[in-house]
């Protein structure tokens, strides 16, 4: 689905209205445009560079810093797997190739029906009942091959 | 009939809300009335779910629960599977000190009337019946240090930001907690959200900051919703606001959500984050408590430094600083994951040594095998062998060993574990998260996950290039991402040299 550049124009505009006066605004504004769309449309960023009397390009540096936001809509699923050590103690390496080969895509790609966007994370916090997962914001903990596969299943 | 199921981001993970609803389900059958409070987590977290159930002898446990465990829980307890006795005896809380962590899993995280039957605002009340300098005098006086990782004493760090003049100052609480086996922040946000909000406001008012925020990363969903809810709760009830309590001492603060940058963990980079730039780390001086965020004098804070503030007020800096060893004072929450029998939190004094905590506290290995190395401090941490097991748990002694606490998580691994492999993790790791301001972490990073790579085939003369480089890192980087990931590839190399052996490597292709 394509967003109209006037439909855009609005709805980032009301976004940024509603964060006006607030210190620092440009990263919970990505967030609120993120959680609008699903991720920042490219359009989007001329009208926060304007209102914040930025460049357009320094808009793009800030995005472009931070692995949570996307240049382009993710699959109808995110699953996030942890990569970090806690969860490398208990076999997520494994974990995470069986996802891989079970999905048929690498890091940050997307299943061919648009189903399910595999992402790597870097600690979610469930270090003492790893490996860890976040669906769709949902946190998952012990995630060995057969609780991933119940996991694609589940969402698919 | 009174239950407590965690609402805990871990407990959740192992099917507490499907334990909820079976309870829910089966109480409604049987025509029964429950009330199920959603707590935080006791911190056993192999025991999670771990449902508790309100009796006239005190709180029951029962765990690890499934939905099927749940009719059991309606007959009679003491014959129920998963019964474990009254939580409170149970050995792991039995052995602890519990001050910062008090009340976590004891209270509904959301109540703040249950917040003050437990000792909640006893610390704030006090700190507005003195002067600004006396509450400053009393965090210095306690011996707390940045709970962080950096280990600065929080006293002095809060005495500069006071007598800085500006006409506006801020508290920032540090809670991107991104160091792998680490989640004591996290728990404390869940699990009981106002004494870090009360933390802050007494901060605020020996400091002189009216305004605050909790930078939290966006990897807690659920701690940014029970910061969120508890905000606004507190602001309800006037322990934010204009007047805090009806002292006359403003103090509000909001949540702002980070977006999945390790680096922003550093203090001047989350301060830029915050501010909405890209996570670039900042040359210091100048300091952040006399140019922190926006340029005004900023406390920044960790979340369990900040958390523990509460308690030294109401008990006093005396008895705080009575518990520890050495120049570290007071307890530490002790995080213990990776691959252990028994992880979760455990909150003691300092000074056990590394082989109490692993073999004694965890037990040990999940998988039974040999313990090999237990990572402390993150992904800048160190690798100890058993060798080190001796250690006592505090700043200087981990430092002597060539490591450092960091935030007190442990990652155990078993003898399964390549420490080539995870030094050159180490490696990637800097490489993926570097801010990109300073050239030894920028360029190191990936040059040694490359040199890390020639040894890997077989290349000896590779081995004192990659110590030269970690050199350059330790000496030249700008913050602790460049300047601490020598740290697990020097101690994994030091410590683990046949992991590292070509011959070995070779034999096993």
């Amino acid at each position: 689905m394509t967003q109209t550049s006037t439909e855009i124009a609005a709805r980032v505009g009301e976004i940024l209205n509603a964060h006006e006066g607030m210190e620092g605004p440009l990263l919970p504004i990505l967030h609120a445009i993120q959680h609008a769309y699903g991720y920042v449309p490219r359009d989007a960023l001329p009208i926060i560079a304007k209102r914040l009397n930025l460049t357009r390009a320094e808009v793009h540096g800030v995005m472009s810093f931070y692995h949570d936001f996307r240049e382009d809509p993710a699959g109808r699923h995110v699953l996030k797997l942890c990569r970090a050590e806690a969860c490398q103690a208990m076999g997520a390496d494994r974990v995470a190739a069986h996802a891989q080969n079970r999905l048929g895509i690498e890091w940050h790609q997307t299943t061919k029906d648009g189903q399910i966007t595999l992402e790597p994370v870097f600690c979610l916090g469930l270090c003492a009942c790893a490996p860890a997962a976040l669906v769709d914001g949902k946190v998952v903990g012990r995630v060995d091959e057969a609780r991933l596969d119940a996991i694609i299943e589940g969402v698919r | 009939m009174k239950l407590y199921v965690p609402r805990d981001a871990a407990a959740r993970g192992l099917g507490a809300d499907e334990v909820a609803d079976a309870i829910m389900a089966q109480a409604a059958a049987r025509g029964v009335t429950v009330e199920i409070v959603r707590n935080g987590s006791r911190g056993m977290v192999w025991l999670e779910p771990l449902v508790e159930v309100v009796t006239d002898a005190g709180r029951l446990a029962f765990g690890p629960m499934t939905p099927a465990d749940v009719p059991a829980l309606f007959g009679d307890l003491t014959q129920h599977p998963k019964a474990l006795g009254l939580t409170d005896a149970l050995p792991w809380m039995q052995k602890q000190t519990r001050l910062t962590f008090a009340r976590v899993g004891v209270i509904d995280p959301l109540s703040l009337a249950d917040y003050e039957q437990h000792g909640g605002l006893v610390g704030l009340r006090r700190a507005l019946g003195m002067d600004s300098a006396a509450i400053v005098a009393e965090v210095t006086e306690s011996g707390l240090r940045g709970r962080g990782g950096a280990g600065f004493p929080t006293g002095i760090k809060w005495k500069t930001v006071a007598e800085a003049k500006a006409d506006q100052k801020y508290i920032v609480c540090n809670a991107d907690e991104g160091d792998s086996g680490t989640f004591a922040d996290r728990m404390v946000m869940e699990g009981d959200p106002f004494t870090l909000i009360e933390g802050m406001a007494i901060a605020g008012i020996a400091t002189g900051a009216t305004r605050g925020y909790v930078y939290l990363r966006s990897e807690y969903p659920d701690a940014i919703e029970v910061m969120t809810e508890a905000v606004a709760i507190a602001r309800k009830a006037g322990v934010l606001g204009a007047s805090v309590l009806g002292s006359g001492h403003a103090f509000d603060m909001d949540i702002r959500t980070g977006a999945g940058a390790y680096v922003c963990g550093e203090e001047t980079s989350l301060l830029n984050s915050l501010e909405g730039k890209r996570g670039v780390v900042r040359a210091k001086p100048p300091l952040p408590a006399l140019q922190g965020f926006l340029g005004k004098p900023t406390v920044v804070n960790n979340v369990i430094s900040l958390a523990t503030i509460p308690v030294i007020l109401e008990r006093g800096a005396a008895f705080y600083k009575d518990f520890g060893l050495g120049r570290s004072r007071g307890t530490i929450p002790l995080q213990i994951a990776g691959n252990v029998k028994h992880g979760g939190l455990f909150e003691v004094a300092f000074g056990l040594t590394l082989g109490e905590i692993v073999d004694g506290i965890a037990g040990g290995t999940a998988t039974g095998k040999p313990v090999k190395a237990v990572q402390v401090g993150g992904p800048l941490g160190a690798y100890f062998p058993r060798t080190l097991f001796d250690t006592p748990f505090g700043y200087e002694e981990f430092g002597a060993k060539e490591g450092l606490i960091g935030h007190a998580g442990l990652v155990v691994f078993d003898d399964s574990a390549d420490m080539l492999k995870q030094a050159r993790f180490a490696m990637e790791f800097c490489a993926i998260e570097s801010c990109g301001k300073c050239t030894p972490c920028r360029i190191g990073a990936v040059r040694g996950v490359e040199t890390v790579d020639r040894i890997a085939k077989g290349d000896a003369a590779a081995i004192p290039l990659l110590t030269d480089l970690c050199n350059t890192m330790k000496s030249g980087s700008l913050c602790a991402l460049g300047g601490f990931t020598p740290y697990p590839v020097m101690s994994a190399l030091t410590h683990f040299p046949d992991d590292f052996a070509p011959a070995m490597k070779e034999a096993a292709e």
